[in-house]
């Protein structure tokens, strides 16, 4: 594979620096040594990169927040997904910003690029508590690259979960995979050159780091 | 299905492992970050760094240590010990923290708490409870809040405490038992069954660990989503894999990925 840039969106939000560790490191096991891995709050460069991940941890309206006060920001990540279809990665709260709108605390504007809500998670189970945190398997719902060679199922690897909210996409294609917390929790989603997870794939050891892995060699 | 998780915690004074980790063959047992990535080999689900140290001057050293720590272990990490301000919370997570763990700032101002909920989420704020049995034999089970390493009493009801400090944005709390804290016993079973019914976010038991069938009865009887233990793991009397076997073994539910 030709040398090529991946741009992680730095728009304040915490724990960056473990994505882009996590990052190098996959593409160091993958033998892609060509990747360049970039924090970077510079929107010309997130235009032109390669590929685009939008990380973000916290509450849903500061992380837009955040994301907005970057000059440039929102429409350089438009440009590099939809007019160019470079892949895109959006992890936790960066997965959630792709929805049409969040609902925690205030209704809060979402990119709309994977239509649906973010809304609180309210598993069946009362006994079940919330946040949803901590190790859960993958149950998928359709096949995707990003998931290759990863064992899924109540058998399969764990990936890490901390959150009280989660996006239902309005098409059904779009859920990639869920997780069983008193129903069905959106884990993944995806839509052509687009994906996300609920999931910490930087937090989630072997399944992340493979899951990184696929995403530095997507080819939607 | 949502795993049990197993936290080994770290007591890290001036970046330094207290008393050391005495298992594997560590090429320095008293670095923090040469033990972290033993235990994210050996299959924990998080870690803990508790930091002792007692001058706020010399946090450098702590935040030094949590973000080598993030760049070579890919599992979560929570980190308390000294948080009393905003920044405090902020400086942690930029160093790789997934999570802080409150203790003292939160029973002097319990808005604390919120303030680092609405600008970090619940999902990042922990706090410490430590409470001891303040209620006599024959009376109905009580517990207050103790400061300082169990020295100092509040007069805090540890139930109603908890309760408070989730209505204000705790997503998680670490119940520690004063009472039981190196004692090697067990957990302080009534304690975390008491907490873990008051509130809707998860418990993690702490405090008393002296066998694996300790962290059976945290889940089982305390209704705990986590079990903390240090010494069983440090000085090399239980790996984590043993722990996460005898677990499952019991019926609960354990990750077994490696």
């Amino acid at each position: 594979m030709s040398a090529q840039t991946v741009a992680i969106i730095d728009y304040g939000s915490g724990n960056l620096h473990s994505a882009a560790k996590a990052f190098e490191r996959a593409a160091r096991e993958a033998g892609l040594d060509d990747t360049r891995i970039v924090l970077t709050n510079d929107a010309e460069l997130v235009s032109k990169a390669d590929r685009v991940v939008l990380p973000g941890v916290g509450a849903y309206a500061d992380c837009r927040r955040g994301l907005d006060a970057v000059p440039g920001m929102v429409d350089a990540m438009t440009h590099a997904a939809h007019t160019r279809a470079r892949p895109f990665l959006g992890i936790c709260v960066g997965m959630q910003l792709l929805a049409t709108r969040g609902l925690e605390h205030e209704i809060t504007p979402g990119l709309d690029w994977i239509p649906g809500d973010v809304g609180p998670i309210d598993p069946r189970d009362a006994g079940l508590k919330v946040p949803h945190m901590g190790w859960n398997t993958l149950q998928v719902d359709r096949e995707h690259a990003l998931l290759a060679g990863i064992p899924v199922g109540e058998g399969g690897l764990h990936a890490y979960f901390v959150h009280s909210f989660a996006l239902s996409p309005k098409r059904s294609e779009d859920r990639v995979a869920h997780s069983e917390y008193g129903g069905a929790v959106t884990a993944m989603v995806a839509h052509d050159n687009i994906a996300g997870t609920q999931f910490h794939p930087e937090k989630s050891q072997r399944l992340g780091l493979v899951l990184l892995a696929n995403f530095l060699r997507w080819r939607p | 299905m949502l795993k049990t998780r197993i936290i080994p915690c770290l007591d890290v004074k001036d970046g330094r492992v207290v008393k050391g980790v005495q298992f594997l063959e560590l090429r320095d047992a008293g670095d923090p970050v040469e033990a972290a990535k033993a235990y994210d080999a050996a299959g924990a689900d998080e870690l803990c760094f508790l930091d002792i140290t007692a001058s706020h001057e010399d946090r450098g050293t702590l935040l030094d240590v949590v973000s080598r720590t993030a760049e070579a272990c890919f599992m979560p990490l929570t980190v308390g010990g000294g948080i009393r301000m905003v920044t405090d919370i902020r400086t942690l997570l930029l160093a790789g923290a997934d999570k802080v763990s409150i203790n003292t700032a939160a029973v002097n101002d319990p808005d604390f708490v919120a303030r680092g909920a609405e600008k970090f989420g619940s999902q990042c704020i922990v706090v410490a409870i430590d409470a001891k049995r303040t209620s006599g034999p024959g009376e109905p089970a009580s517990w207050q809040i103790f400061t300082h390493g169990g020295r100092k009493p509040t007069g805090l009801d540890a139930i109603a405490f908890a309760r408070a400090v989730t209505e204000r944005g705790a997503g998680e709390l670490l119940v520690t038992s004063m009472d039981r804290d190196g004692m090697r016993s067990g957990y302080d079973i009534a304690l975390t069954r008491a907490i873990s019914d008051a509130v809707s976010v998860p418990v993690i038991a702490s405090g008393g660990v002296g066998e694996l069938d300790d962290l059976v009865a945290g889940v089982r009887d305390g209704g705990a989503s986590a079990v903390l233990a240090a010494s069983i793991f440090h000085f090399g009397q239980h790996t984590v894999s043993e722990a996460k076997a005898h677990m499952a073994a019991a019926g609960l539910a354990m990750r077994l990925d490696l």
